[in-house]
């Protein structure tokens, strides 16, 4: 039996790699008012891998999911664009949205797996605004299900999936019995670019709307953001002439 | 020519006559070996070039009533005022707007004080619909500055640059207001697709555009990614581009649209925001100056304006006008000087730049102004130039542009048998709206202004020209002055010319190049052809480092074109860093080759500033 549906899930972030980010006065967290947010650029590859198990025939349905405030829905018409089915956008606005974190994102995305009975959720590894690298691994943990992640080669066999993971020394190749959460790593494929004529027929497609009430989740936070600082600003470099000079330098700052 | 190392690419090159045209090129090319700069499709078409064979290249084709290229105030302001119109009469109307920036706003750059007179006839209840105009001009101030002093100019009132009644903006923040409204009027807005290329219908009027292809490796070959744009076909479309729009560039050729006017001048201008010391921050104080670090005949001027969203923000800048004769100038160490005068250090000092950015502006006025319809399409907004230069605005009359494009198109779209001779309409009323509209009275009381600047004197003889003749007499002497010709002309040859001694930048008031350019949040896909194309790459060694001195390393404001030694040891070689663009189009507009044809990278790239 093909799985049914798999489900993907977004995030939007801010692209920390070239826009300006800075610290907001009070130093509580960033300035995000106005600055360009898109998707995630791990989960476009997911996006990517879940449309081409479609496009494969291994699987029937890609639903698209995101949390966050109406930014969210254009996200998801990109997913949607790309070649996902219907989306589902949880809303979650304000006070909530600022707390939102790892775990009320995993429970929300739990909540959804199940009462939609999907096969497969298929995230990116990490967003890259706050480098967590947690939700596809609550996930997995709050639905009892087997994980993974860092993948770079997903291969549907039957009732299973062969994932070949990126770690530390190397390659690591599993096999997990559906349901399974699974994440994505870079080098998993390259996500093909949304164009204009997709987006616009995917605003025919139907991206459902629902609160995390809804689905019986509490978005309090247990993590409190006492304080954002901008990093140090390097300190110049001094050169030296000899070894020996290099010598007395580092024993009189003490690092010799 | 350069053909030839596609054709070298390709699996079937090992033959005797791709090695004969290897030698031909080789010798036509002087001494080294210089490697390829330019792979863009529109110097070397695809249907030549066989990588491009067996690539499937039809293109999904949509229909629209109107489509406008350019989410400016300018297109907006049309989208909205079609909607408007629409929703007034009953009818139905389908308007898609594209935009490059990845988001509305996102390369809208301005100083910018808003006069709100088209925004009152747009929206008369914009206040209550939010509109970001947060500060109210409470100050106006004009300087002449010398190396250490200040001189102040009273400005009084009737003099082109009084401010009363307006609004210092954050021009970006307020677009991005503009385009939701449009899009609650239902324009169908598409940001991050870039208008590419002008469509024709056989009678030659314009038949649409299409968005750029994506998915071309740097070297011009299809990538596995490749998808061709789409094209978006209209009764008429609407080219609201900006300053020297790169398919204006071509519709001025194609219509002969500059055949009874000057050509266009324009200027550079440089812009930073900062965070300041709150004890210096004046709230709704606009400052500008003139005078240093230029001399009296180069012609430029700073803006200082003091923000009131909240925190203490300053928006500041540098304008040099770009018919600027000596190659030795640059107009970012220009800028970057400037801040070290005490008048203007004292209220940085102890502050913090978060922003940074640059883009050309008209000066050329109502001497430059095109015809602005052909069949098929119209001009609107600082495309054409409607820009008040000595008032420094040009956003009012950019979006009554769009309005008035909007109401002379609405009858004709929405009309059973529009009675066109061409496929595409051509509708001439907005030229005849524009000419009964106040942004011709008002171009025309200040048009002899700036050419006023051309004579001995420079700046101190247009000065003494605006007291006298605006001043007294609101432009209505009987003679029209004429501007000096084309920019990219001016430049006297480098060995005629005294080198500038810049100071260094001291990392607190004035900063190097590049770390100005990361504030500009400018990024493209690193893989595609350079969007900052050479008709021909031997000429800017040969001519524009010969000659003068590569003024185009200085010129552009994000470091996008270098002169590097060639690794094979003697002679340079142009590398261009187009990854670096942000869009300004200086480069087109003054390069003395007229070699550079800017064209838009693949959707999105750009600047990613965020209310400038």
């Amino acid at each position: 039996m093909s799985p049914a549906s798999v489900f993907v899930c977004l995030s939007l972030t801010l692209l920390s790699d070239y826009p300006v980010i800075r610290v907001k006065p009070d130093n509580s967290g960033v300035v995000t008012d106005g600055v360009k947010h898109s998707m995630n650029p791990f989960c476009e590859i997911a996006v990517e891998e879940a449309v081409k198990l479609k496009e494969k025939k291994f699987i029937k349905e890609v639903v698209a999911v995101s949390c966050g405030p109406t930014q969210v829905t254009e996200t998801i018409r990109t997913a949607l664009a790309m070649g996902c089915d219907r989306g589902i956008h949880v809303e979650v606005s304000g006070k909530d949205y600022e707390a939102m974190g790892p775990l009320q994102i995993a429970k929300i995305f739990a909540a959804l797996a199940k009462k939609e009975e999907a096969s497969l959720v298929i995230l990116g590894k990490q967003a890259i605004d706050d480098d967590c690298n947690q939700t596809g691994q609550m996930t997995a943990a709050l639905l009892d299900w087997p994980q993974g992640t860092f993948a770079s080669e997903v291969t549907i066999d039957g009732e299973k999936v062969k994932v070949v993971r990126e770690i530390d020394g190397g390659l690591e190749t599993i096999k997990i019995s559906m349901p399974a959460v699974l994440t994505a790593d870079l080098r998993l494929n390259t996500p093909r670019y949304a164009t204009l004529p997709n987006i616009m027929k995917a605003k025919k497609k139907k991206i459902a709307n629902m609160k995390p009430a809804d689905l019986g989740v509490d978005m309090v936070s247990r993590v409190e953001v006492l304080r954002v600082d901008e990093p140090p600003t390097r300190l110049a470099g001094v050169k030296v002439e000899t070894v020996d000079d290099l010598v007395a330098k580092l024993k009189a700052n003490g690092t010799i | 020519g350069p053909h030839l190392i596609s054709f070298l690419a390709s699996p079937s090159a090992l033959t005797g006559s791709a090695l004969f045209f290897h030698y031909t090129w080789r010798r036509n090319c002087s001494s080294a070996v210089m490697p390829r700069i330019t792979s863009h499709y529109t110097i070397f078409p695809r249907d030549k070039d066989p990588r491009w064979e067996g690539v499937e290249m039809e293109r999904f084709a949509d229909e629209a009533d109107v489509v406008i290229v350019g989410g400016g105030p300018a297109g907006l302001s049309a989208a909205i005022r079609l909607k408007q119109l629409a929703k007034e009469q009953e009818k139905e109307l389908r308007v898609c707007l594209v935009e490059k920036a990845s988001q509305i706003g996102a390369h809208t750059l301005s100083g910018a004080c808003l006069e709100p007179s088209a925004l009152n006839e747009l929206f008369p209840d914009w206040k209550e619909r939010g509109a970001p105009l947060n500060t109210p001009v409470t100050e106006d101030l004009f300087s002449i500055l010398t190396e250490k002093y200040r001189i102040p100019v009273p400005m009084l009132p009737g003099l082109p640059m009084n401010n009363h009644g307006n609004y210092i903006v954050r021009l970006g923040h307020f677009v991005h207001w503009l385009g939701e409204q449009a899009e609650e009027l239902g324009v169908e807005i598409y940001p991050g697709y870039a208008a590419a290329e002008v469509l024709f219908h056989e009678d030659g009027s314009v038949k649409g555009i299409a968005t750029n292809d994506v998915g071309i490796a740097k070297d011009g070959s299809p990538k596995d990614v490749f998808e061709r744009g789409m094209e978006l076909h209209a009764k008429v479309t609407l080219f609201g581009e900006g300053c020297h729009g790169h398919l204006a560039k071509q519709l001025y050729r194609q219509f002969n649209l500059r055949e009874n006017c000057e050509p266009q001048t324009y200027a550079i201008g440089l812009k930073e925001l900062w965070v300041i010391d709150e004890k210096k921050w004046r709230p709704g104080r606009v400052e500008h100056s003139v005078g240093w670090p230029l001399n009296r005949n180069t012609y430029g001027g700073s803006f200082l304006y003091h923000l009131n969203e909240g925190e203490p923000l300053v928006a500041l800048g540098f304008v040099v006008g770009l018919d600027y004769t000596n190659p030795y100038l640059s107009p970012f160490r220009e800028f970057q000087r400037w801040k070290h005068h005490p008048f203007v250090a004292k209220t940085l000092e102890g502050g913090d730049r978060i922003a940074y950015g640059a883009r050309a502006l008209n000066e050329g006025g109502y001497q430059c102004l095109p015809k602005v319809t052909f069949p098929g399409g119209m001009l609107i907004g600082c495309s054409p130039g409607f820009m008040n230069v000595p008032k420094i605005k040009g956003t009012h009359t950019a979006m009554k542009s769009g309005m008035l494009a909007a109401e002379a198109i609405f009858p004709k779209v929405t009309a059973e048998d529009p009675a066109s001779k061409t496929a595409g309409l051509h509708i001439p009323e907005y030229e005849d709206n524009l000419k009964k509209s106040w942004i011709w009275k008002e171009l025309y009381a200040v048009r002899n202004i700036r050419p006023s600047f051309h004579n001995y004197f420079g700046l101190y003889g247009g000065m003494v020209y605006t007291g006298v003749f605006y001043w007294i007499l609101r432009g209505k002497e009987p003679w029209t002055l004429k501007h000096a010709g084309l920019d990219s002309a001016q430049l006297k040859p480098a060995k005629e010319c005294t080198p500038i001694e810049y100071p260094k930048p001291d990392g607190k008031l004035s900063f190097d190049l590049l770390s100005s350019v990361a504030l500009s949040g400018t990024n493209h896909e690193g893989d595609q052809p350079p969007h900052l194309t050479l008709k021909d790459d031997s000429i800017p060694v040969a001519n524009n480092l010969a000659i003068y001195d590569g003024p185009e390393q200085r010129f552009c404001p994000a470091g996008v074109y270098e002169y590097v030694p060639l690794e094979t040891g003697e002679g340079m070689r142009l590398q261009i860093n187009a990854q670096n663009c942000v869009h300004c189009k200086t480069c087109d507009i003054k390069d003395p080759s007229q070699n550079i044809n800017w064209v838009v990278p693949e959707g999105s790239g750009g600047p990613a500033y965020n209310g400038l």
